[in-house]
Order: structure tokens, then C-alpha cells, then sequence
């Protein structure tokens, strides 16, 4: 009998922990990424990762609570039953890093140090200095050297995921391999396989500046799209609060600076001039804290991006009338503040050019994080409780028990699988955990649980499921000799047009792509009008015709960079359609999602994942709602306690009447 | 201002609004650009040049030159290749030799190292790896060097077994700091001892250089990790190994992350020996 295989597409946390799991369980890996897998994106994370502790859970706090914080975080659009099970997961994650020698910060007494996160009042969060995504994605990475040393493992870096191969499954079509390419040869070649894991990560490149890596293009979910897979609630993006604008890209200041104690603030006056040292106390208007008394600074990311964002651009209070606001750590002593947020703290100085513990930072929000992602199926665990649960109360009992299988059913093939039988999505390339807005520290969680937890789904798939009896070597060569020339033509298409013709900037792939992040960045962020984003999908529309006539820039057979760029460019235009697309249809505000014609959540109608297939004839999004799968906690009003009490009020009486 | 804070009036809506980046066209610079179009292709360079903002950094500058490959004689050009990811020097990938010293492109501030108008950069690519095109090279053998000092904890395996060893503050302190090399290879190329060798049979036999010695220390230190000490020893006290490092502690001075390289390579030598002692007095 042949080996069975497993291809896992992006080398990140995601991608490493389920090539890890699969390759534990005795089937053989092939694992792809656009770069060496220690260089993704996953190293760009800087806060820490979420789980309950011991210290905390003798306050009160428990898994259950992480549950029910993540849920409301998200502004109630994740189903339930996957988020139980990751919360019930966590503490079991941090204990298997720390195994692999992660440094995680230590108290005195050399156990795991703590700090504070947005949308919790607990300490929660595990963090290795301010890098820890990068120390995660190094335990990790080692892991899999270890494993590739041992050749279960085999990595293909540098290249680029074109495509998933389907053949006919069990009932309708089935995932049976990619066609990939070798960024230097440009060799072109299909690749065989018993199941692939997506684990591609998000599409912040669709919006031009982002804090996102050049890779995150999304234009590996949008191959998948195009094949066939549906992607769920695409106009749900996340602006995080603070950010540094760069020439190239914005840079992040991760919100461990405010679970550290960081103050956000302006001047009270109006284009007050005054460098901020000369600035009193009383003359600062800490807006965050003023508003928020029980959360202050640590407010989840889309409250604290709407209210930077309005004091700068309704109220024009930004420092200089910009569109800029502090970022104060002055107040914390240099040490504590090197040995705790060190990495960021380089960062800033590196980049700005001024030592942010001596004067405070100048930041404005950015786009940061996708929740919406290729639409996952799973099967639900133990827990069904009679009626879903009102908000949970810190220090009272729990009304479910932290046992494995009660949020999600351990190893039932279909966890994270997409509507295509044998294609999964991991990571933050999987829409299932966020709902409308993701809780920070959330994401290296929710990576590593899909990697571990649902890498045991991918090998009983294909120990019990289709490829049991039909194999991926079983199949016939002619759907892979097919979707290989697919490629080859799509390639000579875009590479015939660098030679003849004159170059102009309006067929330039490099301009297409700046005026799409442009164009996104202006409508469909922070604040999503109605107008604006017909204009936006217009733009698009414009965009993908001369994306249709342009020009290449280098006709090369080898290592032809402006190939795979020009190309990805039409893929990002297909996933900035869908965000677009979403956007315009969800006619009430959730989460990162803020319509001003719509400014009220909506339950009734929109208490709805986002269901978007691909409209081969017409190019465009086709958009359905499915129902959340809500039946652990009851929905309630997100205020995080706001003063404003008119609002408050109102958001109550709108979710109550819902 | 429009709905989300940018300015539309001068067609160019910047991101998210951000006021802070001044208008393109304060001044000029020049890149001088060592290219070549795959391995064993001979060599040319290329001057650009062109106006940019305050703010810029060689990636901003590469991107334009990409928009607009055109050399300052006028010839159309193509764009230029370059490995590049996070920008926000974390991942390693954009190194380059600028202006004769490898450092990472995205920390490379125009305002910095060309403050004045009509400053030239010159940048080339990285000369102890392959060139793959222009300024990519390959650095499997910094990943290969990883895999024969055994550069991982050997857990057994992934299933529920409770927390790791605890670990005193200092101790983690060092650790942390070892573990932030983002193996970009600035150590490497700036070492006398450490060469270019195209030939994969032969690094085994070739210095692997401070790189590597360091995260043999990183996973020596750590009690897990420590299973595979003698390994690593072995491997490190033979061939190409840590007595082949000839002191010159160029490596210590253009780490971008300040790790203490000079430290581990010393640490290491003293293991190394003290390992050989004992192998000795074992009859080994």
C-alpha cells in the first residue's frame, strides 16, 4: 500500500501545528509556503496568547468565562460550540509550548508571567517579551525541523500555492491535491494528495498599508474561492487601534502597551501645540478611560479604533489636528518596560526614530486582521444546555466543565473542513472564531487549537473516509495533467503581454494593486456607507477590467517575481469584491463592522454568517446568510460598560426587542 | 475628509488617513543596484533615480523602482527581485548589503543613510550565499546548519502532559535573547571565516559560524533541550566547527537583535572542552 499524504498549504503557527499533528499520527506531510516557514507572518504577532491560569482562575476566572468573553467579543456572530472548545483547549496549549521551551516570561518564583488584554478584566495572557508570536512560531518551527530531519515531514519553501485539484467525492467534489510553483525555476507541477489543510493566513494586502506581511495577499483563499469553497463573512476586518503609519506599510504597537498600564490620549485643547511632556495632566483628555471606566484602555480593538477615529477625524482633537493620538507608557519605569514590551519598543525607536519610553508614541489604527475566512463545518460536542446561559458572572459556578468533546466532537473528520469534502482551512484563513471582532491574544490561540486539535480530523478522514477506498494515487493523471495546463495557460496569458505594446500606468499591475488598497482602505474600513461602497465595488469593477489589458513588467523564465505579483493582484481583486459585497449587504452595525445608516446591531435579521459563493459567469460574490449557531449564550447588549448612558440604553432596547 | 479619514480631493486616499506622510516629491536619491538574472549570469549594475517622501525606506524605494523600472539613462529595466516579508524587522528575509554592510531593508531609513538630496544607496546582494536573482539569495545552509546542531526541544510528542520544566527570570532572560535570531545572516557575511560555498556537500566540512553555535547554547541552556548537549558538542567540536572561529567578533557588531554572539561562541568553547575532558576520562 502507498503512503498516504497530507498536503498543508503555509508554514505559519497554523500550518506548523497541524503538520506536526499529522505527521505524529504517521501520515506523510508536504508542506508549502511562499517562504521559509520560520520567516511567516505568525513572527509578526506581538502580545501574547490567551488561555485560563491557575492565578487567575483562583479570582474567579475560568475557561468557561474566556468562552463567554470571546463570544461577546465577537459581538455574537461565531457559532458557540467551536469557541467552548478552544477556551477548554487553551491552558492545554501553553502547557505543550512551554514544553517545547518557548521563554515565556517568568515571575520570581520562575512560573509563567501574566498581563492584561483587551475585552478582559483577568490576567490571562502568556507572552514571551513583546515578540511572542515569533518565539511560538520558532517552538514550533523546530518542531517540524525535528520531524523534517526524521523525513516525515517534507517542505517545499518558496513556493506558490496555485490551485486546488478536485475530483468527484462522495457527493459532489473532493480535494485531491494542489498545483503549486517553484517561485525561482517557475517550474509548474501538481502535487497528490489525501486531504489539504489551508493554512494561508489573512488578506490585509487587499487594503495596500496594513500591519500584514507582503505575503498575507489572500490570494490563497481566493484560488479555493474560485474553486468552489465558500468564504464566510468577508466584510468583517479588523482596524487595530494602534498602529505607526510607514511609507511601506503600518506598523504595529501591539496592545500589550495597554494591558501594561499605556494611556491613550490627546490634548484637551484643540490643536494644542505644546510637545506632550509640557501638556498637564489635567489638560489631557483621556478619552478611553473617560468613556469606558470599567475596561479604560483595554477595550477590544473595533471600540477602541471607533474612538480614536472619531476624536481624530469628527472631532479634529488628533495631536496637531492630524489624524494621530498618544500612546503613553511614560509613566512605567524603563526597565520594566524593556523587559516586558522590549520588541515593540525597538520598533518604535527603529522606525520613528524616538525612544517611546521617554516620549510618548504618536499612532493611528490600521488594518491588522481577517476574521472572515474560507466558511468551516464541524460537528458540536456534549454540552447542549436546556436554554442558552445569560452573561457569566466571574467567581460563580460555571454552567459547563472544561472536559475535551464538550465544545466540538474530538476527530470528527468534518472539523474545519470547507464545503469541499477534503479541503480544511486553519488559522486565521478559517472564519470560525472571531465573529465580528477578535479579542486580542485570540489568534495564536485559535491557530495552534485548529493545527492540534483538528489535525486529528484531517488523518480519521482519511483513515475512515472517502480516501480509504479511493486514494489519491488511485485517481486517473488526466484531472491533474489538466488543472497543471490550466495554470501553465493562465501564466502565458499574463507573461506574453511584458513583450510589445507601451507601458502605462493605467495596465500596470503595480499601480492596479495601489489604487485597490487605496480605494479599500477609503471605504470599506473603519466607518462602511452605504454610497461609499457602491463606489468602491465601481472602482473594483474598473480595476479588474484593466487588471484584464495590463501589462508585465518582465517577461523572465526564471524567478519572475512580477509574474506571481501581477497574478495575485487578480486574485486580491476577487477577495476585495467579496469584503465590498459583504459589507454592502449587512444593513446593520456588528462588531469591526460600523454602518452610520445602520448604526444598531441586528439580531433579527443579520445574527447571520455571511455565506459567499463564487459567480463563475459573472466574476462576482453571490451572497447568502446562514444562522449562527447560538445556543450556549444568550445574546446581550456589548457595551463594556460605556458611561454614555443614552447609547447604552438604546443598544439594550435593541438587542432586548430583537 | 471622507468616511474613513482620507483625502480624496488629491486622488491619492493614504492610508487610513494618516496624516503624518508628507507628499511625495522632497527630494531626490539614487540607487545603484547590483543585478543579476539567475545563477552562473554575469553581473551588471544599474543606477535609478527618483523623488521621495520623508519617511522612506529601501523597501519603499524598491517598490517604486518596481512601479517604474527605469534607469537614469532612460532604458526601461525590470523590476528588481528581493526577499522580503514582515518589514518590520522581525522575520529575517529582506537582507542586503547597503552601502557595503548587510542589515535588514525595511530598517533602512533613506532619511538615515542618504540625509541629503542627490544621495546615492548602493545596494548588492548578500556574498556568502547563492544568488538566486539580483538581491534574493538562498540560505538553506543556515536552516541545514539548524537541523545537524539539533536545534529543537525533543518533546515526546504533542499529546496533554502537563507544563514544562520552571525556569528562573535571568535564566529566561538569556534564553529569550538568544531565541530573537531571525537567522538573516548579517553574522555570517560579515565573518572572515564563514564562505560562500555553493556545493551542499560540502558545508558539513565548512564553518557553520555564529549562527548556529548560538542556538546550540539557546538549546543547550534549556533542561529538555539539554538531552542532545553532547550531539550538538560533538558536531560543533568537529570539522567547520567552533575552534574554526578566528576572533575577528564582526558577527557581535552587526546583529541586528544585539544578540551576544562573541558570548555564545565562548560558552560553547568552554562546553566544548570540558565535553572533551570527560569524553577522555570516559575512555570515549
Amino acid at each position: 500500500m502507498t503512503q498516504q499524504r497530507v498536503i498543508v498549504v503555509g508554514g505559519g503557527l497554523a500550518g506548523l501545528a497541524a503538520s506536526a499533528r499529522i505527521a505524529e499520527q504517521g501520515l506523510a506531510v508536504d508542506l508549502f509556503s511562499l517562504v521559509p516557514v520560520k520567516r511567516s507572518h505568525s513572527v509578526c504577532a506581538q502580545g501574547g496568547i490567551n488561555a485560563c491560569n491557575e492565578v487567575a482562575r483562583q479570582q474567579g476566572y475560568s475557561e468557561y468565562e474566556h468562552f463567554d468573553e470571546t463570544i461577546y467579543g465577537g459581538d455574537f456572530l461565531a457559532d458557540h460550540h467551536p469557541v467552548l472548545e478552544m477556551a477548554n483547549w487553551a491552558p492545554r496549549i501553553i502547557d505543550l509550548l512551554d514544553r517545547m521551551g518557548v521563554p515565556f516570561n517568568r515571575t520570581a518564583e520562575g512560573y509563567r508571567d501574566l498581563r492584561l488584554f483587551g475585552g478582559s478584566l483577568f490576567k490571562r495572557t502568556h507572552f514571551a517579551g513583546a515578540t511572542t508570536g515569533q518565539q511560538l512560531l520558532y517552538a514550533l518551527d523546530e518542531q517540524v525541523r525535528r520531524l523534517e530531519a526524521d523525513a516525515t515531514v517534507t517542505k517545499y519553501e518558496s513556493w506558490e500555492f496555485l490551485r486546488p485539484i478536485l475530483a468527484d467525492g462522495s457527493s459532489g467534489p473532493r480535494c485531491v491535491g494542489i498545483v503549486a510553483q517553484d517561485l525561482r525555476t517557475m517550474q509548474i507541477r501538481s502535487f497528490r494528495a489525501d486531504a489539504v489543510v489551508m493554512a494561508t493566513g489573512g488578506a490585509g494586502m487587499v487594503f495596500g498599508k496594513s500591519t500584514n506581511s507582503v505575503i498575507c495577499t489572500g490570494a490563497a483563499l481566493a484560488r479555493c474561492y474560485q474553486a468552489g469553497a465558500a468564504y464566510a463573512n468577508p466584510e468583517m476586518t479588523q482596524v487595530h487601534p494602534t498602529a505607526v503609519p510607514g511609507a511601506d506599510k503600518l506598523r504595529l504597537m501591539s496592545e500589550s502597551a495597554r494591558g501594561e498600564g499605556g494611556r491613550v490620549w490627546v490634548p484637551r485643547k484643540k490643536g494644542d501645540t505644546r510637545t506632550a511632556r509640557d501638556i498637564p495632566e489635567a489638560e489631557r483628555l483621556y478619552f478611553l478611560e473617560e468613556k469606558y471606566p470599567k475596561y479604560g484602555n483595554i477595550v477590544p480593538r473595533d471600540i477602541a479604533t471607533r474612538e480614536i477615529f472619531d476624536i481624530c477625524v469628527n472631532q479634529g482633537m488628533g495631536i496637531d489636528c492630524g489624524n494621530q493620538v498618544y500612546l503613553d507608557l511614560t509613566h512605567k519605569d524603563p526597565d520594566y518596560l524593556t523587559r516586558k514590551l522590549g520588541g515593540i519598543m525597538d520598533i518604535y525607536q527603529k522606525f520613528v526614530g524616538v525612544d517611546p519610553r521617554f516620549e510618548p508614541m504618536k499612532i493611528f489604527p490600521g488594518v491588522h486582521y481577517s476574521m472572515g475566512g474560507l466558511w468551516t463545518q464541524y460537528t458540536a460536542g456534549s454540552y447542549a444546555p436546556s436554554t442558552p446561559q445569560p452573561a457569566h458572572v466571574s467567581g460563580t459556578p460555571t454552567a459547563c466543565d472544561t472536559e475535551i468533546g464538550r465544545g466540538m466532537l474530538p476527530g470528527a473528520p468534518n472539523n474545519m473542513m470547507t464545503n469541499i469534502e477534503g479541503l480544511y482551512a486553519f488559522g486565521e484563513v478559517n472564519f470560525a472564531f472571531h465573529g465580528a471582532n477578535r479579542l486580542g491574544a485570540n489568534a495564536l490561540l485559535s491557530c495552534i487549537f485548529d493545527g492540534l486539535f483538528s489535525g486529528v480530523s484531517v488523518v480519521n478522514y482519511i483513515q475512515s473516509g472517502v480516501p480509504s477506498t479511493a486514494p489519491a494515487e488511485s485517481i486517473g493523471q488526466g484531472v491533474f495533467e489538466n488543472a497543471v495546463s490550466a495554470e501553465e495557460s493562465r501564466q502565458k496569458t499574463i507573461v506574453d503581454t511584458a513583450t510589445g505594446g507601451d507601458h502605462a500606468d493605467e495596465t500596470n499591475p503595480y499601480i492596479i494593486a495601489k489604487e485597490m488598497g487605496e480605494e479599500m482602505t477609503a471605504g470599506c474600513t473603519v466607518v462602511r456607507e452605504e454610497a461609499r461602497l457602491e463606489k468602491t465595488l465601481d472602482k473594483i469593477a474598473e480595476l479588474r477590467d484593466r487588471w484584464g489589458r495590463m501589462k508585465l513588467a518582465d517577461g523572465a523564465t526564471w524567478t519572475n517575481q512580477s509574474l506571481s505579483f501581477a497574478r495575485a493582484v487578480g486574485d486580491m481583486l476577487t477577495v476585495a469584491d467579496a469584503m465590498a459585497s459583504g459589507a454592502k449587504s449587512r444593513k446593520e452595525s456588528r462588531g469591526a463592522h460600523y454602518r452610520p445608516d445602520y448604526p444598531d446591531r441586528d439580531d433579527a435579521n443579520f445574527m447571520k454568517t455571511t455565506y459567499v459563493t463564487y459567480d463563475v459567469s459573472e466574476g462576482r460574490a453571490r451572497i447568502e446568510y446562514r444562522e449562527v449557531r447560538a445556543d450556549l449564550i444568550e445574546p446581550r447588549a456589548r457595551t463594556y460598560g460605556k458611561v454614555d448612558k443614552e447609547e447604552s440604553a438604546k443598544a439594550e432596547a435593541a438587542a432586548a426587542g430583537a | 475628509m471622507t468616511a474613513n479619514g482620507t483625502t480624496e480631493s488629491s486622488g491619492a486616499a493614504r492610508a487610513n488617513g494618516s496624516a503624518s506622510t508628507p507628499p511625495a516629491g522632497t527630494r531626490k536619491v539614487r540607487f545603484r543596484i547590483k543585478r543579476c538574472e539567475g545563477p552562473g549570469k554575469l553581473t551588471r549594475w544599474e543606477t535609478f533615480e527618483f523623488d521621495i517622501a520623508r519617511g522612506e525606506n529601501v523597501i519603499s524605494c524598491l517598490q517604486r523602482i518596481a512601479a517604474h523600472p527605469v534607469t537614469t539613462d532612460g532604458k526601461r529595466s525590470t523590476p528588481v527581485v528581493w526577499d522580503c516579508s514582515c518589514l518590520e524587522e522581525v522575520c529575517g528575509a529582506c537582507t542586503m548589503v547597503i552601502n557595503g554592510q548587510a542589515r535588514q531593508s525595511c530598517s533602512a531609513l533613506i532619511d538615515v543613510i542618504a540625509p541629503n538630496d542627490g544621495d546615492t544607496i548602493t545596494l548588492e546582494p548578500m556574498s556568502k550565499f547563492p544568488v538566486i536573482r539580483d538581491l534574493w539569495v538562498d540560505r538553506s545552509r543556515m536552516f541545514d546548519a539548524l537541523k545537524r546542531i539539533k536545534a529543537w526541544v525533543p518533546i515526546d510528542g504533542l499529546y496533554d502532559l502537563g507544563a514544562g520544566p520552571r525556569e528562573r527570570p535571568d535564566d529566561q532572560a538569556v534564553r529569550y535573547t538568544l531565541s530573537e535570531c531571525m537567522t538573516c545572516g548579517c553574522c555570517l557575511e560579515a565573518c572572515p571565516q564563514f564562505l560562500l560555498v555553493e556545493d551542499e556537500a560540502a558545508w558539513a566540512e565548512s564553518f557553520i559560524g555564529a549562527q548556529a553555535i548560538s542556538q546550540a547554547r539557546l538549546f543547550n541552556m534549556h533542561e529538555t533541550g539539554a538531552q542532545f548537549k553532547g550531539d550538538r558538542l560533538d558536531t560543533l567540536m568537529g570539522p567547520g566547527g567552533v575552534s574554526d572561529c578566528g576572533n575577528a567578533q564582526n558577527c557581535v557588531k552587526v546583529c541586528p537583535k544585539h544578540i551576544p554572539l562573541t558570548e555564545s561562541i565562548a560558552s560553547i568553547g568552554r562546553s566544548a572542552t570540558a565535553h572533551a575532558i570527560s569524553k577522555w576520562f570516559a575512555g570515549k
